[in-house]
């Protein structure tokens, strides 16, 4: 793992080690601003997923284990 | 005998998914051959390989008094020979290894939920190296995957280990426990899209496992797998303990999801040791229930009791809190090894679990930013709504595929951790020092630390053993370590920083000069 990725990731960490629940609640008044915050998210994510994901899922096959 | 102590001895051990990239036809690497580059991947950039010590492994015995041949056998129950296989024994007291055709990561004894979080997670950075380091030596991008099933009927194992205080009789824990097994997967399950075996019917299910339990009592565990696995092979003084191999649970990303598994499961036993639960939840037809509870994503199914009740899964694993929070509450702080910490972590275990269980109960997506299943649901039905995607698209196989990335680049549930998605209960910082430094409350501390300073001299390691080739002593040292409370910090880390060299170590440890 690349070093600046991980303390990047560090420093979030600290924050997320409580209990406060950091986004908005599902549904009511911020809607329109989760909605757009839920679009950031899919997008980010459409930016690392696996091209073809078609072939890339029919290729995934494991051979047995426990 | 000792006394029944309350500090349980645990651990987790995961079967990653893995593939290759790219592969040219005809050049194809056997997936076992590629879990052995990954293990040595890992291997080549810190640890060291050694050999395993068989000695003490007896894979065929069965708790219930017999032993399976050889010649009966099933090739896979055979798991103690190891045809050249990586081998890797970790500073950390963890094995990295090959097992069937996966790398396995076997976290170290520890005695807290949270070290068993600490450890898990620390499995999974060892993994995102060493596919790194891998797919760069291969030069074909390698994946390493979390998960428990390709989707396409096979599955791989995540399990966990309970050590068990051998006069506790084994048919009430077949009676009491399987159906504390069914019922968790409402908040221990890891969420799979595509439903049986071989997904044959588009959709979401709580469990990667569930769907391929067909026994509830066995010895097997890669075929007709069984709710409460019976391999006896304590790693430990077998007239003294028992090690309880629960193969049911899903390989977790999320920390609580961990954290809660382990933590309520050890419970739970305690409350069984006891002999304080009884039978009545026992349940009319265990195997159906697996999948009954792991199909239901509102969590209500009523499930059949023995006794002619009828039960919910949240109704179930409340009736096992409360018998839990009463047996936490009737413990003292210097009885059966009880320390102060140990009941601060079964009153917070009681807490989340009750938390989880009211939340389950009026509305589980509320649990998106704790547990595995929620949060891949929460994501996937986001795609589903933005893209009008049915259950059947291959996209929504991929990101449940991909939620399970080790890869922090790549892995799905990272990127909710970094969005602040998740909530954790350890830190990155902690994760590495737990990749690299030991336990120090078991044997798995001696394990580590001879790793890490007289690993040259490491001929093969087991659980419960040692082997040193001690220079000028003409035979080698097999030290035995039968007791996975000892060895532990308290007890020789003074001995070990003192020593320099291995055979001072011996010295230090009483064990004598070179024999005759």
């Amino acid at each position: 793992m690349a070093e600046s990725e991980q303390n990047r990731r560090q420093s979030r960490s600290r924050e997320d080690d409580t209990e406060e629940l950091e986004s908005a609640p599902l549904g009511g008044a911020k809607k329109p601003e989760l909605d757009s915050e839920v679009d950031s998210l899919l997008d980010e994510i459409d930016d690392v997923l696996e091209t073809n994901a078609e072939e890339f899922v029919r290729s995934f096959v494991q051979k047995g284990g426990q | 005998m000792a006394d029944v102590s309350n500090r349980r001895v645990l651990g987790i051990e995961t079967e990653y998914g893995i593939s290759a990239l790219g592969q040219p036809a005809g050049e194809e690497l056997h997936p076992m051959q590629l879990s052995n580059h990954v293990v040595k991947a890992y291997g080549s950039v810190s640890g060291r390989e050694a050999g395993w010590d068989y000695e003490s492994e007896t894979p065929l015995r069965d708790v219930r008094g017999y032993e399976v041949s050889r010649e009966q056998a099933h090739p896979d129950q055979l798991t103690d020979s190891d045809l050249g296989m990586a081998n890797v024994i970790l500073t950390n007291g963890a094995r990295l290894y090959v097992d069937h055709a996966h790398p396995e990561y076997s976290g170290p004894e520890v005695t807290s939920a949270l070290d068993v979080v600490r450890y898990d997670r620390a499995g999974d950075l060892i993994m995102a190296i060493a596919g790194q380091e891998a797919s760069r030596r291969l030069g074909r991008p390698v994946r390493l995957y979390k998960n428990n099933t390709d989707g396409k009927g096979v599955s791989y194992g995540t399990h966990e280990n309970y050590l068990l205080d051998r006069r506790t009789p084994f048919d009430r824990i077949i009676r009491q426990f399987s159906p504390f097994l069914v019922t968790r997967q409402v908040f221990t399950g890891a969420g799979r899209v595509g439903i049986g075996q071989s997904s044959d019917t588009a959709g979401f299910q709580l469990s990667q496992r569930a769907d391929f339990f067909e026994a509830e009592v066995g010895l097997e565990t890669t075929l007709n797998r069984p709710i409460i696995n019976t391999r006896d092979e304590p790693h430990a003084d077998a007239g003294r303990y028992r090690r309880l191999h629960v193969i049911t649970g899903d390989a977790n990303l999320s920390e609580i999801s961990t954290y809660l598994k382990v933590g309520t499961a050890a419970l739970a036993l305690h409350v069984i040791e006891a002999g304080s639960l009884g039978d009545d939840l026992r349940l009319r037809h265990s195997v159906p229930a697996m999948q009954q509870v792991s199909h239901d994503l509102s969590v209500g199914t009523v499930l059949d009791l023995a006794d002619g009740r009828r039960m919910t899964a949240i109704d179930i694993q409340e009736a096992y809190l409360l018998a839990c929070r009463k047996w936490v509450g009737e413990q003292t702080v210097g009885e059966a090894g009880t320390t102060a910490e140990m009941i601060t972590e079964w009153q917070d275990i009681l807490e989340r679990w009750q938390h989880v269980l009211d939340t389950l109960r009026n509305d589980p997506m509320q649990l998106a930013d704790q547990l595995d299943w929620v949060a891949k649901l929460a994501l996937l039905e986001s795609y589903r709504r933005r893209d009008d995607l049915g259950w059947d698209a291959a996209k929504l196989s991929l990101i449940d595929l991909q939620y399970t990335d080790v890869d922090p680049r790549r892995s799905l549930f990272q990127a909710l951790i970094s969005r602040g998605k998740m909530r954790r209960l350890v830190d990155d910082d902690q994760i590495q020092e737990a990749r690299l430094r030991p336990p120090t409350e078991t044997r798995a501390y001696f394990r580590g630390r001879v790793m890490e300073k007289f690993s040259a001299a490491v001929v093969a390691a087991s659980w419960d053993s040692v082997i040193l080739d001690v220079p000028g002593w003409p035979a080698l040292q097999r030290i035995p370590l039968l007791d996975p409370l000892r060895g532990t910090s308290a007890q020789v880390k003074a001995l070990i920083d003192s020593s320099e060299t291995v055979a001072e170590l011996f010295e230090a440890l009483g064990l004598g000069g070179p024999a005759d």
